[in-house]
């Protein structure tokens, strides 16, 4: 070849992100053919798996129709264990309440919990720029933010690095940090997880205030539920003095014994184990254990809006188990960053136009094109919900909100977008590179000047992205 | 208005006239199983024995390694053991081993729930070591969740251990053991 394609770099380093695109589709399709199998062995073990599966939907639809009492009656239990309760309408305005608990402890840095929906309100980037560094712990979550990187899937973050990659971006940034990566590391996942734990070490014992996001939230009783894997989330939710977790306003679970379904579904639709090796609760403040100060940040952003769509409401039973996207063959081949949103997968396609309405923002509105109705999600969906309905019903709602464009209809354009993601890898490897790179404007280095103006724009939940439609027009020459 | 006025009215709007399913009852556990209960933690990669009353302080003495912590009230005495007069967490970070009980052992999932109430210890002694040797009674175990749940308080904070700390975020190796206890050790006490 005597040429090269109009804006594509030359030889060694387009090959070099060609070799990197291939060992992401291989990671990925590794990831949720794994993930896949344990699922459905630890699934096959509970006989009553479709009673369990039905009664977590009918709980989790019993809270949204009588959501306000329930939310009431959290404040109160958190209240009256002496949590203190705020609320926020926004991804602004939770922003600006944790900031605000930070800067009162004089707080420069904050130790994170994995949490989605701190990722949601682009939380990181609102403390950064009041001067205070959040720093994430989850292995992956650490990985994806000292490589400057997106997350790429809901539970495994980082699965679109190898071992070899995880090793460099510990060697290269990790001294920036905080401790430095061992001279001698190799990419041994042992090493790296250790050199994981000596680095965050330092941070969890030294850190005042920490930040979570919740799983679950009991009305009746106050209690807030972390699940996890590492140990980072005891550490987070223990160590502190302070903890503040944000909350979405449909995490919330009415009774005690609710938590038996859910404790059942979510490990095993999520991690393919029996039990995921920690679960926190915690209802307020308990004396001499833990952090004295407790903060609770109950979060719209959009949730009111999903719960008023009849069909769309049911979005909000998800428990973030990420069961649709290792069974989802769209999202096998594009891989997370191609939906633009820190809730990639089929819960991502229908999830951000319901928070965000549909009409505006032509990335979301190709968000429902972004599949190819096969039916697989709702069939492991823990909580039942019936992702290709809401798909079709939100394809009406995008192509009535452009009725009258110039343009031709999203339809048509978004539906050879999805034959395009079966169609060519190639067109997906240079859609994944397009989504790296703007990731990586995404980052603190490289911010730009005036931090605030830069964050109030961040309600969305991830900017500098591109839309099925446009990869696919870019990619089609 | 505020937040939370506007919050609340939003989802009285957008919930108006939405009807609320009834939940269908679920089966009860079936009878509970101690054999299953130590299979499935060791499935875990948790070390299980099993032994008596009276075997179980040389088990505590062979299974700990390096400064051992207890916390108040354990029911074993451990030769060496430094007692838990709120250590700070740095503290903590320069001790090998601690010895605790447990509040409940749920057989089906193979899980430990601790309530860190006497014999236990505050949540930070059972996370910072690197090895946890835990002693639960055979009688402390049930089928599974839903009778742990029955048994535990709320208001106590919980800690639901079901394994080492294990982590499979790169490329989806397990490895034991990122920040809580790497070792899991536990003593199954039956007469
Ligand atoms: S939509 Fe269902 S399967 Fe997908 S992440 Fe949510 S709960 Fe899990």
């Amino acid at each position: 070849m005597t040429a090269t394609f109009v804006g594509m770099p030359a030889f060694p380093e387009a090959a070099r992100t060609a070799l990197a695109d291939t060992q992401l589709r291989h990671n990925l399709a590794h990831a949720t053919t794994t993930i896949r199998d344990k699922r459905a062995r630890v699934v096959a073990e509970v006989a009553d798996w479709e009673d369990l599966r039905v009664a977590g939907a009918a709980i989790k639809d019993a809270t949204l129709a009588d959501l306000e009492h329930h939310l009431v009656q959290l404040e109160a239990a958190i209240t009256a264990a002496g949590g203190t309760v705020h609320w926020a309408r926004d991804a602004a305005e939770a922003n600006r309440i944790v900031a605000d608990i930070a800067k009162a402890h004089d707080a420069d840095e904050v130790v994170k919990v994995k949490s989605m929906v701190t990722q949601e309100i682009g939380l990181n980037e609102a403390l950064a720029a009041e001067g205070i560094a959040a720093w994430e712990t989850d292995l992956a979550e650490l990985i994806v933010q000292l490589g400057d990187d997106l997350p790429s899937h809901i539970l495994v973050p980082a699965i679109h690095r190898n071992r070899a990659e995880i090793r460099q971006i510990f060697r290269e940034h990790m001294a920036a940090a905080g401790r430095p990566a061992p001279d001698d590391l190799t990419d041994d996942p042992a090493e790296l997880a250790g050199a994981a734990r000596l680095h965050l070490r330092e941070k969890f014992l030294r850190a005042k205030v920490a930040v979570s996001g919740a799983n679950f939230a009991v009305a009746e009783t106050g209690t807030l539920v972390v699940v996890e894997s590492e140990g980072n989330g005891r550490m987070c939710l223990t160590l502190p003095e302070v903890l503040v977790s944000v909350v979405g306003i449909e995490k919330v679970l009415p009774t005690w014994q609710d938590l038996d379904v859910f404790l059942r579904l979510l490990p095993r639709s999520s991690t393919g184990e029996r039990m995921n090796p920690y679960t926190s609760m915690w209802t307020g403040v308990t004396p001499g254990d833990g952090p004295q100060e407790i903060h609770v940040v109950l979060l719209d952003n959009g949730r009111t809006n999903a719960l008023a769509d009849e069909v769309g409401r049911q979005a909000l039973r998800c428990i973030r188990c990420s069961a649709c996207l290792n069974v989802c063959p769209v999202y096998e081949r594009v891989g997370g960053h191609a939906y633009g949103s820190v809730y990639p997968g089929p819960i991502g396609a229908i999830l951000n136009p319901l928070l965000h309405g549909v009409g505006s923002d032509p990335q979301t509105d190709s968000l429902p094109y972004a599949s190819s109705l096969c039916g697989a999600c709702f069939e492991v969906c823990p909580v039942r919900i019936d992702i290709p309905e809401v798909l079709v019903d939100l394809r009406a709602q995008v192509v009535d909100a452009h009725r009258g464009d110039r343009r031709p209809k999203a339809e048509s354009l978004a539906m050879k977008a999805t034959g395009a993601a079966f169609g060519s890898a190639r067109r997906l490897a240079l859609g994944e590179k397009v989504a790296g790179l703007a990731g990586r404007m995404l980052n603190r280095e490289s911010r730009p000047p005036g931090g605030s103006a830069w964050t109030g724009a961040r309600d969305l939940p991830v900017p500098a992205r591109e839309s099925f439609r446009s990869w696919w027009k870019r990619t089609q020459r | 208005m505020s937040a939370r006025e506007e919050i609340l009215r939003r989802v009285r709007e957008a919930t108006a006239g939405v009807e609320a399913p009834t939940r269908p009852a679920l089966a009860d556990s079936g009878p509970v199983s101690v054999d299953l209960f130590a299979d499935r933690v060791a499935d875990y990669r948790a070390v299980v024995e099993r032994c008596t009353t009276d075997q179980l302080p040389e088990r505590v003495a062979a299974a700990v390694e390096g400064r051992v912590v207890v916390p108040a009230g354990l029911g074993v005495e451990v030769a060496d053991a430094i007692d838990d007069d709120q250590l700070t967490a740095a503290e903590l970070d320069r001790i090998d081993t601690v010895v605790t009980e447990a509040r409940v052992g749920i057989a089906e999932t193979g899980t430990i729930v601790l309530d860190h109430g006497p014999g236990q210890g505050r949540r930070a002694l059972t996370l910072v070591p690197d090895r946890h040797v835990c002693i639960v009674r055979a009688d402390q175990v049930v089928a599974d969740v839903q009778d742990a749940l029955a048994l535990l308080d709320h208001a106590r904070p919980l800690t639901w251990i079901s394994g080492p700390s294990a982590t499979s975020d790169i490329e989806l190796d397990r490895v034991e053991g990122v920040h809580g206890p790497r070792n899991l050790h536990v003593l199954l006490v039956e007469d």
